[in-house]
Formats: C-alpha cells, sequence, structure tokens
C-alpha cells in the first residue's frame, strides 16, 4: 500500500458558539473569527506535521483547496506545496485537489503545477476537482456549468502539459489562442493526477477509461460506499477491457489509533465531532447548489434525504459505526483498515491523522502510532 | 375559470402552455418558480385578453434544449414563438425572471410587441443595492422571502409536495441557476439599450420586494422613454400573486390607453 498523510488545515480556534450563530462555517462566516496570530501559528504547526510525516516514512504528504472557510486554511495550496518542497526531499507532494471550474484560466494551474514539478524535480502529484458547492457561493461560478467546466480545464491542462506548444484551445467556456508553458512539467508525459471524489457513476466512469485510468480515491464516505465506489470502478475498468490495479484505488478517511480502543474514541471525540458538525456541515442548499450534480442524481440524493429525515448532529460512536472513520487500537485500526483493502484491492490509503480541533500534542502521537503500528504491518 | 393546458411547438422545441380568455392576445412570461398553476391574475387578464401562459424551455415538464444556454437564447426563443403565434400584437407581460426575457425582447425587436408589462423584472444591476441571495436561501426562506404577507408562504408551505412536483421544483430550480447565477440576476449590456423599448410600458414593482429592492424600478423607468412605475405598497417580490387586482388593473389601463 502506498500511504498518504493529508492535511486540511482547519482553523482549529475557531469560536464554535459564534460559528453557529450563522449559516454555515463557510461562504458567510464573518471573518473578524480570524485572528491572523492564531491563524500564524496554526500554519507553522501543520506544516511541521507535513514534513514530519516524511520523517516517519509516509510515501506522499497531501494538502487541498478551499475557499471562504474555516473548514480549510489553503485557499491557495500550491503555496503550501511550495513550501513544503524546499523542506522535504524524497517524499511525494499531493495537492488534491485543485478546484479546475473555480478558475477562469486553467492555464494559470497547469503553469502552477509545472512550477512545482520542476522545483520538486518530479515528486509532484496533482488531483483535479470540481470544488464543493459552496465554492460557487464563494466565488461565483455558476454551478449549473461546473460538469461542462470541469471537462474542458482537464483537457486544457493536459493538453498544455502533453502537446508540444504553442497549441490552441477552442472550448465553450475556455477559448485560448496561446497554450504554451514555460516550464514544462518535469515528469513525462505528467505529473499523476488523482481524482478525490465524494463519488458519482459518471465520474468513475472517466476516470475509469482506458486513455485516463486515473487513481479514484473515494473522500469521507462509510465503508459500505467506498467499497461499493471501488468496486464500481473496478467493473468499470472491466468493462474498458483491462483490470484495475491497486494503485488506481483508494480511499480517504480520519484516522487515530492510541494504546486501547476506548482511549483512541475519548482523545478523538472531539476532533471528529467538530470536523463533521462544525466545521464541514453546511446546508443543502449550499453544498448542492443547482447544476453541481447531474439532474438525475439530484433527484435521487433529493428523495433519499426526504427519507432520511433532518440532519443532525453525529456522534463519534456513529461514524465510527458507518466506517466513515477509524478510530481504535493498533489492532482495531489494522483490521479496519485491513478488511476494506482486502475487499476493495485498494493501493492507496490516505489518512488525516489531524481533523477537527485535534491539538497538536495528540496529532503527534497519532502520527507516530500510526506510523509504528499500522503502516508497517499494511505495506505488504 | 382554470386556464387550458396545451403543448406548443416551436422549431423543436416543445413546451407546455396554459391559455384561455379572449380578446387581443397577451403572452404571460413566469417567473423563476415556474408555472405550477393557472393563477387569479390570469383569470383576471382573461377577462380583456386572450392569454397565453408557456412555460419556458428547462422549466416543469417543458422541453429542455441543450442549445438554451442563457438569457439572450432565451430571448431570440420568445421572438421565434411570437412569430408562431401569428400576424398579431402581443400584449407582453414578465414577472421577475420572466420580466427579464421580456425587457430583453423587447430590446431586440419591438416590431410584434403592441406593449410590455415588467412585474419586478430581474436583468439590471443598480449598484450599492445587491438583489438579495435566492440561491442560499432555505427552502423555507424561498417562498417567505417572496412575499411580504406572509399569510401566502404559510398556505404555500402546509401544502404537501409529491415526488413528481419535487423534481419538477428541481428543473426550475437549475433553469434559474443556468439563467440567472452569474452574473447574478443581470445582463451587463441590458440596461444600455433599454431606450431601444419604444412602446407604451409598465414597470409594477412590490415595496417591500426582498429580492429586487424596490428602488430598481426607478432605474427601470428612467430608461424606458416614457414609461410609468408603479409601486405597490404592502407587496412583496410577485405583485401577481400578492396583487392580483391591482397588478391586472394596471395592465388593462396600459392596453386602454393605447386604443
Amino acid at each position: 500500500m502506498q500511504f498518504t498523510f493529508f492535511h486540511l488545515m482547519p482553523y482549529r480556534p475557531l469560536d464554535l458558539t459564534e460559528r453557529h450563530k450563522h449559516r454555515a462555517g463557510w461562504v458567510v462566516l464573518p471573518n473578524s473569527l480570524y485572528d491572523p496570530k492564531k491563524g500564524a501559528d496554526e500554519y507553522q504547526s501543520y506544516i511541521e506535521q507535513l514534513v514530519y510525516a516524511e520523517k516517519l516514512g509516509f510515501d506522499v504528504i497531501a494538502v487541498n483547496e478551499h475557499h471562504q472557510t474555516a473548514y480549510g486554511m489553503m485557499p491557495a495550496p500550491n503555496l503550501i506545496a511550495a513550501n513544503l518542497i524546499a523542506r522535504t526531499s524524497k517524499a511525494k507532494i499531493a495537492i488534491i485537489g485543485r478546484a479546475l471550474p473555480l478558475v477562469n484560466n486553467p492555464v494559470n494551474i497547469a503553469e502552477e503545477f509545472a512550477m512545482l514539478d520542476n522545483l520538486s524535480r518530479g515528486r509532484i502529484i496533482t488531483g483535479f476537482v470540481r470544488g464543493i458547492g459552496n465554492e460557487y457561493h464563494s466565488t461565483g461560478i455558476n454551478p449549473f456549468f461546473s460538469h461542462e467546466r470541469y471537462q474542458e480545464a482537464h483537457d486544457l491542462i493536459v493538453q498544455a502539459w502533453t502537446k508540444p506548444g504553442p497549441t490552441s484551445f477552442e472550448g465553450e467556456h475556455y477559448n485560448v489562442r496561446y497554450v504554451n508553458l514555460w516550464p514544462r512539467p518535469y515528469q513525462t508525459p505528467h505529473p499523476p493526477i488523482w481524482i478525490p471524489s465524494m463519488g458519482s457513476s459518471e465520474t468513475i466512469k472517466w476516470a475509469a477509461a482506458p486513455e485516463r485510468k486515473y487513481p479514484f480515491l473515494v473522500t469521507f464516505s462509510g465503508r459500505d460506499l467506498v467499497a461499493r465506489y471501488l468496486n464500481l470502478y473496478r467493473e468499470q475498468a472491466k468493462q474498458f477491457g483491462y483490470e484495475a490495479s491497486a494503485d488506481q484505488l483508494g480511499w480517504a478517511t480520519p484516522v487515530y489509533v492510541a494504546d486501547t480502543d476506548e482511549r483512541a474514541r475519548q482523545e478523538a471525540k472531539a476532533g471528529m465531532e467538530t470536523l463533521f458538525n462544525d466545521f464541514l456541515a453546511v446546508p443543502f442548499q449550499m453544498l448542492l447548489p443547482p447544476g453541481y450534480m447531474s439532474l438525475p442524481s439530484m433527484k435521487n440524493t433529493l428523495k433519499m434525504r426526504k427519507a432520511l429525515g433532518a440532519q443532525k448532529r453525529h456522534s463519534i460512536d456513529e461514524l465510527m459505526e458507518s466506517g466513515t472513520v477509524v478510530v481504535g487500537s493498533p489492532q482495531t485500526v489494522r483490521d479496519e483498515l485491513s478488511k476494506l483493502r482486502d475487499a476493495t484491492g485498494a493501493g492507496k490509503l490516505i489518512v488525516m491523522l489531524q481533523f477537527g480541533v485535534l491539538p497538536d500534542d495528540l496529532t503527534r502521537r497519532n502520527m507516530e502510532m500510526f506510523a509504528a503500528e499500522v503502516m508497517p504491518q499494511l505495506r505488504n | 375559470m382554470p386556464g387550458t393546458e396545451t403543448k406548443h411547438k416551436v422549431r423543436d422545441v416543445n413546451v407546455r402552455m396554459l391559455r384561455g380568455g379572449s380578446g387581443p392576445p397577451l403572452v404571460f412570461l413566469h417567473g423563476a418558480n415556474g408555472l405550477p398553476v393557472w393563477l387569479p391574475v390570469f383569470d383576471l387578464l382573461a377577462k380583456k385578453f386572450e392569454v397565453f401562459v408557456p412555460e419556458h424551455p428547462g422549466f416543469g415538464s417543458s422541453d429542455n434544449p441543450a442549445w438554451m444556454r442563457n438569457i439572450g437564447d432565451l430571448a431570440m426563443y420568445y421572438l421565434d414563438f411570437l412569430d408562431g403565434l401569428g400576424p398579431y400584437q402581443v400584449h407582453l407581460v414578465g414577472q421577475s425572471l420572466g420580466g427579464w426575457a421580456a425587457a430583453e425582447v423587447a430590446v431586440r425587436n419591438c416590431s410584434r410587441l403592441a406593449t410590455l408589462s415588467l412585474l419586478g423584472p430581474a436583468g439590471i444591476r443598480v449598484k450599492g443595492m445587491p438583489s438579495g441571495d435566492n440561491f442560499i436561501w432555505d427552502a423555507e426562506e424561498s417562498v417567505r422571502n417572496l412575499y411580504h404577507d406572509q399569510s401566502i408562504p404559510d398556505r404555500m408551505l402546509a401544502m404537501p409536495v409529491s415526488d413528481e412536483q419535487a423534481d419538477l421544483m428541481l428543473n426550475n430550480r437549475f433553469a434559474t441557476a443556468k439563467f440567472g447565477w452569474e452574473p447574478r440576476w443581470f445582463n451587463p449590456s441590458l440596461e444600455r439599450w433599454l431606450h431601444r423599448i419604444r412602446i407604451p410600458t409598465l414597470v409594477v414593482w412590490g415595496k417591500n420586494d426582498k429580492l429586487f429592492p424596490s428602488a430598481y424600478a426607478a432605474r427601470w423607468g428612467e430608461r424606458i422613454p416614457g414609461s410609468r412605475v408603479e409601486v405597490i405598497a404592502d407587496c412583496g417580490h410577485v405583485p401577481a400573486v400578492e396583487k392580483p387586482e391591482q397588478t391586472a388593473k394596471e395592465i388593462i389601463r396600459l392596453y386602454a390607453g393605447t386604443r
């Protein structure tokens, strides 16, 4: 297995009482609640954790992009990646991902990734996402055209990386006369592209297509859904006439390890519950603006939601029960992760070992225990 | 008296259309919430006019052609639509999104229009007076914020919504986002061409509109030569629903002035 240490960089000093006076921890949360001095400390802690992950033997250290939110302090994740390049030497650095439809010229994304790839001498992994629904509110980009913009931006970036320039690109949303990257990417034909997704059959089919074979990462989902989506990818690959490799299948999950199950549960509780209930939770109309999902998918989602009833707070026990998070003793965590690995054939595990308000000391211990008592046993 | 429901085809697009009454033709362009039912205001208008209420392409159960990409496409579609109605002068009325479409039609070509009535139309921006963010409102706010008299949303929200209705509402929401999300509820070039509307024009606004502030009414009035602005007291974003008598009366008065 390949192990990725992933960070969201939440703003932990957030006043949670104030937070709940607002619609969400996104878009409309007043930024007077952000204290730059505390924020600077957060950046420092988190970057140290990412650098430490390399020392602990993680194969990949990873960041991602979110806007106008306390959930993640990386509106420009490439800035963090550049910092990590200077402070590490062997770990791959993954930016999973950049939200393609949110920009008006995707060539900028192609250029920045190419720069990072040169600076790191080929240690960059990229991720292509559409951004979370909230980000169509914060950027103003029309979610109705989200899928179209994503496809076009992807095609444009790959063209920029692979076709000798200058070329031009003629799309509905992006029309660029000169596509001619200086610098070109360091890796040939280009840095790997991973596709993190909450899972949709359209995305799975697209990622699995033989001309792409992009690794597909299921994020923040219960174990049944993770298994279902990864097996869907394998099925899809078979229909395309090939066997999906372990490298193409991954899942991303928050993990907490301590000596005993009970201790792990107690120490992880506040972090996990704040992650899902205070940082991530947003009203439906913000999470899924019109067009973010296809019309048929949205109709199904609405029916499921109607059947489920009103959204309530998730307890750590529910999150553990559904396998959305993995918490316990080294043995418990190994069992849980290897069970899912064996059920899906997944070869990539993306773990979030800092989550919600989890403090630095517990994060560090979690990282050390995971690296010493889970990672080596799962590697083979 | 409820209108009759028909299908109406223009080129490759079939839309659902309600119609009723007799007299000179009046075409009513609905707003973002679509065309669920025949409204009392249509009955009032049907006493003077033959009323046609098409459901926009992409809304409700009307066809959703892939080429319909923006408000300009919708305007051009309605120019075709008017040609298809026959060689008549038409009284064009539009509510909110439909008012925006009606204005886009009129700046392109007024030759088929006898009068134009804009009811709380989208389409222009007045700097410093942002529209309400209907896309961030939740389902209940989206109904409540449209009306001044809260007994109207009380009644609407108490009605059960079938799965089929929920699907149609979602079609409406998608189509609305396509036209109105960005730039939010306006076309930057529309305002500078409003002087081309050289037919009798009425602008009706609810004084208590929470989506588009009633101060917008004056800007429309300034830009359309000779237009008349009526701001209705105790009325939210949808005068046609909240004040049907007054709305119909003003439209009929506009028509009377042309005779």
